[in-house]
């Protein structure tokens, strides 16, 4: 009868809680990260991609799986669209003129949504950019 | 009763030229799953289908393999006093009576895991190997110098492991150490089929979705298990008994003589537990 009724208002069977739990502790377990690092982890993830493009941050999801042998990652991040001026790749230690910094923060405005505009870097025009012509818009 | 099992079942190994035996390694890193109760009926089991076996306790100074096989009273020497050199092998092995192909090596009752040098110890294991079908190795609890004592010598290990989230994360952590150079496989031990049905228990498929292991068998938790125990007799040797039977099926496994998908303990029905009752 209980059950009936921890069914009824939805609540979750022990079974279900303790299987998540697990889940969640091996994935700490196996990459020996602390599950704060791992949340900060995705935030950088999010913020480096949407720096070229423009991403649903309500809807990201970045799950985490366990393979036969490791653990693989998964992110799936609805894409709005193209930033109107993508930041160009940082360039290489010797070519040091002029790029800016990339942020340290997922979001400086502190609730996970990236910044969607960026300042014209000067040496825009000249880099290559063949990563980004292979990134298509997801139609929304 | 225990003749019966004997002669019922097809003897495997016992008339073939001598190859070496399987060392395999019962193990789980959490204490209190199961696997000294897991290794004195899986020996017992293949013994009893005419497969030599020695069982092994590998934990020094916390013995209770001997107990649970009801031959406490006959253990005289052990497996410190045989690595020393105090007595040979064979005075160390005690026999089973009940199933005569069965040997036990008793551990040191009163010395330590870190007197046991890892070396020779798998030396003693790889000794057994030559003159045995099957060398059962009960491992301590943990991950300290027990566990890698016990598993020296093993090229197969058995990881026993409750439905429960602690048994779950520590046998994950075993296979981890256990390395990718031994063949592996699961035993989920004391499953309460009513309780996964109501999800207030782990599946064998929530435990195997976490530790993707090759299922070797289940064993229900059933009352016959500590009724034997209390009398010092493996339960494996009750042909009556549904989880003995778990065991024989577990043990033809290992032969090879069984290569059907394990079974999984089902809910008793209600002259089942009428008539099944055990005390």
């Amino acid at each position: 009868m209980i059950e009936f009724l921890n069914r009824l208002f939805g609540r979750e069977p022990s079974s279900q809680t303790a299987k998540e739990r697990l889940k969640l502790v091996l994935l700490s377990d196996h990459l020996s990260l602390a599950p704060d690092v791992i949340e900060a982890l995705k935030r950088d993830l999010f913020e480096v991609i949407s720096r070229y493009v423009e991403i649903d941050a309500a809807n990201c999801d970045v799950t985490f799986e366990q393979r036969e042998k490791q653990v693989a990652m998964m992110a799936n991040i609805p894409i709005l669209g193209m930033q109107k001026r993508p930041v160009p790749p940082a360039p290489p230690a010797s070519h040091t003129n002029g790029s800016p910094k990339p942020p340290r923060k997922a979001s400086a405005n502190g609730n996970g949504t990236p910044r969607r505009r960026r300042r014209k870097p000067p040496q825009q025009q000249t880099m290559p950019q063949p990563q980004l012509a292979q990134v298509s818009p997801q139609p929304t | 009763m225990i003749n019966q099992v004997v002669q019922d079942e097809v003897p495997v190994a016992g008339d073939l030229p001598r190859v070496r035996g399987r060392a395999i390694v019962v193990t789980s890193g959490k204490g209190g799953v199961g696997k000294t109760t897991t290794t004195a009926n899986l020996g017992t089991a293949l013994a009893a289908l005419g497969a030599s076996v020695v069982l092994v306790d590998a934990d020094v100074g916390l013995r209770n393999l001997d107990i649970v096989l009801g031959l406490e009273a006959r253990v005289r020497h052990h497996v410190l006093d045989v690595l020393e050199g105090l007595v040979t092998l064979d005075d160390a092995l005690v026999t089973d009576k009940r199933v005569p192909k069965l040997r036990l090596l008793a551990a040191a009752q009163t010395r330590e895991k870190d007197d046991v040098d890892t070396v020779a110890f798998r030396d003693l294991i790889g000794t057994l190997r030559d003159r045995f079908d099957y060398v059962l190795i009960d491992c301590p609890a943990g991950i300290e110098k027990g566990f890698v004592n016990a598993i020296a010598g093993a090229d197969e290990a058995i990881v026993v492991c409750t439905p429960e989230v602690a048994a779950v994360r520590d046998a994950d952590r075993v296979v981890g150490l256990l390395g990718d150079d031994r063949k592996v496989e699961l035993i989920v031990n004391r499953l309460r089929p009513a309780l996964v049905r109501k999800g207030k228990m782990l599946s064998v498929e929530d435990v195997n979705d976490i530790l993707h292991l090759p299922l070797l068998g289940v064993i229900a938790d059933a009352p016959d298990v500590i009724v034997s125990t209390n009398r010092g007799q493996p339960v494996a040797l009750d042909p009556a008994s549904e989880v003995g039977e778990s065991y024989r099926a577990i043990a033809r496994r290992i032969t090879g003589q069984d290569r059907a998908a394990p079974e999984v303990p089902r809910e008793k029905t209600f002259f089942g537990k009428l008539f099944g009752g055990r005390s």
